[in-house]
């Protein structure tokens, strides 16, 4: 707790989730994480399948309530609130980038990017159309802003994902697997589109992937493994170089 | 988007959009419901209508009588009856007791609309040879045509009699081989003879009816029943036809004379008039539960259908509410636009009926009354009924765990 509470963006204190409390299928997935994600990083969330990631994704982002332990959203306590309470502090903080799906088939890229503040607001206006317009520009996408999500490849439709993550200009935008779907070069142009993201606006980045090659890029990498983190290093090579190297990819594997 | 339009419409007008296929089809069902509905309630309600009418229009509300006589036997001093046999009184032909000043006081009455005095006996009617057994009816014509709708039944002459007139019924004419402006002995049971002039005839759409009555002045009848003076009946009018039978109890309450009520003495009728309600109740619960469960299911399939965007929205900061919100208003707006449609649809039948059934002479069978507010009712009927039918799977859609929703 050196820094101030402002310069956090989310703490973890002890969460511990488990499934089927109460009968005998009781299962414990997380067994007690506690991180801290500073404002503007940019982290990696990397271990096999069934370490608990997308479960500790879903509590981090208030879709999920942890069995045990806390959970501080720019030094906000959550578990006392209601489910109201959770859905504008998610509407208000946090921003989702999912792996399929990630947008309403009924509606334009554009009005994909407007949604959550539809939601917020109750109704449109202007000044939520222009935000949208700005950020369907900024991934690039202004000639598809009235195209079905449908008409839209995988790459463009996480670039709509991205832009409708910020559009509420969250504290924290949680990613699962974002580019899990795409070809490398896609993946890759996505990739860069985040970091520009983080880079421009100070936006804190959370991704879950599978891709060693992707996390080897982010700021810092943290590894969960059978529900505990099992490292988390500070990815000094990109820091410096910018680039993947080698030796990361050394660290991580001692 | 229309900055006017709220989240929720957008959301709901969208999926109802995007799954056309069932919304078309489920308006199609409600629609169907409710053109049955609004063709059945119609139908109905201009059959009876039309059934009161042909009751109402020949037949006053109210009818006030003289109490019945009694026989008082003698009793002695210990008010035991000393009779062993009482035999009932025959009614004699009788004034209503002081009839102005009764006929004043319901006047006064809240309600009353009009009150006609009445003579009516029984008499002969004589020409030539031939003789007929008539009912006859004394009547103050502007008073008694307020009362009943002779007028409208009047196809040659004018119903108002004066005291050498009389009024006959077609087939009475045509039995007595007489028209218009000829002359008919009427001679009553009491002894009376008049003979009359024919200044009206009649048709009430009933044989016996055109058989069997006359109409002669107020006066006339009077003397030809020996009732001078006086009046046998007072036949009374109420604003509301329905009202009738509770305003007859306060005039019997009030006077003492015997008041009987067309509800009373049609009672048969009116059961018949309930049930033929009853079963139309019954028609538009049935055809409303059905339309009911058509759009749950349909509403049901689409929250399994789109329980991944739904998770979504969730995600991005949507409440449950709102989705709760987004359901309903889907269930609504698939009853509204099947009600719409559905009331077109009936208005269709309506008039389609109308041209088909017809009488032989071309007039229609009978009335259709197209309330507007039928189609209103309607209308707000099935966007209840909607809305109602969505709260399940609305319900279902705002309890979905956006987690595994996503997850699928």
């Amino acid at each position: 707790m050196v820094e101030p509470d402002d310069a956090i963006t989310l703490r973890l204190e002890g969460i511990h989730k488990a499934y089927g409390v109460g009968t005998p299928a009781e299962i414990e997935v997380l067994h007690g994480v506690d991180l801290i994600l500073k404002r503007g990083e940019f982290a990696a969330l990397i271990g096999p399948s069934g370490s608990g990631k997308s479960t500790l994704l879903n509590i981090i982002g208030l879709l999920d309530q942890p069995s045990a332990g806390k959970l501080f959203i720019t030094g906000q306590p959550t578990e006392q609130l209601k489910d109201l309470e959770l859905t504008h502090l998610r509407a208000s903080e946090i921003g989702f980038i999912f792996q399929f799906h990630n947008l309403l088939p009924a509606f334009t890229a554009l009005e994909n990017v407007m949604l959550p503040r539809l939601a917020a607001l109750g109704h449109p206006d202007e000044a939520m159309r222009k935000r949208a317009a700005e950020l369907i520009d900024k991934v690039g996408l202004t000639p598809w802003a009235e195209h079905k999500s449908n008409d839209l490849s995988g790459g463009q439709q996480q670039r709509v994902a991205i832009a409708r993550a910020l559009v509420m200009n969250p504290a924290l935008v949680l990613a699962d697997e974002p580019t899990g779907n795409l070809d490398t070069k896609s993946a890759d142009s996505v990739f860069d589109l985040m970091r520009d993201m983080n880079k421009i606006n100070g936006t804190t980045f959370l991704i879950v992937t599978h891709d060693r090659r992707l996390a080897q890029r982010c700021d810092r990498i943290i590894e969960l493994v059978d529900g505990r983190i099992a490292s988390d290093k500070v990815n000094s090579n990109v820091l410096k170089n910018g680039d993947d190297t080698t030796q990361v990819a050394d660290d991580m594997v001692t | 988007m229309n900055p006017l339009l709220p989240f929720e419409w957008i959301m709901a007008t969208r999926f109802m959009r995007e799954g056309r296929m069932q919304t078309l089809l489920i308006v199609g069902g409600v629609a169907l419901g409710v053109s049955v509905i609004v063709f059945i309630s119609a139908l109905i309600s201009g059959l009876q209508s039309n059934l009161f009418r042909r009751t109402l229009d020949f037949q006053a509300q109210i009818i006030i009588l003289p109490p019945e006589e009694v026989a008082r036997p003698l009793r002695d001093a210990n008010a035991r009856q000393t009779a062993i046999l009482v035999q009932p009184r025959a009614q004699r032909l009788r004034s209503v007791d002081q009839w102005q000043k009764v006929r004043d006081q319901l006047l006064k009455m809240k309600n009353v609309t009009v009150v006609a005095p009445v003579v009516s006996g029984a008499g002969f009617v004589i020409r030539a040879d031939a003789n007929r057994a008539v009912t006859l009816t004394g009547i103050e014509p502007e008073s008694y045509l307020r009362l009943i709708a002779l007028k409208d039944k009047i196809i040659a002459g004018s119903a108002n009699v004066t005291s050498s007139d009389i009024l006959v019924g077609i087939e009475l004419a045509k039995d007595m081989g007489v028209a218009m402006g000829d002359k008919l002995t009427l001679r009553t049971a009491s002894g009376g003879t008049a003979t009359l002039i024919i200044s009206g005839i009649f048709d009430f759409g009933n044989k016996g009816q055109n058989q069997r009555s006359v109409y002669v002045s107020f006066r006339t009848a009077q003397s030809l029943l020996n009732l001078t003076g006086g009046a046998s009946s007072l036949e009374v009018n109420v604003a509301d036809p329905f009202s009738a039978e509770t305003i007859a109890q306060d005039i019997q309450a009030q006077t003492g004379l015997k008041a009987e009520s067309w509800i009373a003495t049609n009672a048969q009728f009116f059961s018949a008039l309930a049930a033929q309600s009853m079963s139309n109740t019954i028609i538009r619960f049935f055809v409303g539960l059905t339309a009911a469960l058509g759009i749950a299911s349909v509403l049901v399939v689409s929250v399994v259908q789109k329980s991944k965007e739904i998770g979504l929205l969730r995600a991005t900061g949507t409440s449950r509410r709102q989705i709760l919100r987004i359901f309903l208003l889907q269930g609504a707006l698939m009853g509204l636009m099947g009600s719409l449609v559905g009331s077109l649809m009936g208005w269709g039948f309506l008039t389609l009926w109308r041209g088909i059934a017809k009488n032989a002479d071309g007039t229609p069978l009978f009335v259709i009354n197209f309330d507007p507010m039928l189609f209103f009712y309607a209308a707000a009927g099935a966007t209840l009924v909607g809305t109602l039918a969505a709260i399940f799977p609305a319900l279902r859609a705002a309890r979905l765990d956006p987690a595994v929703a996503i997850r699928g």
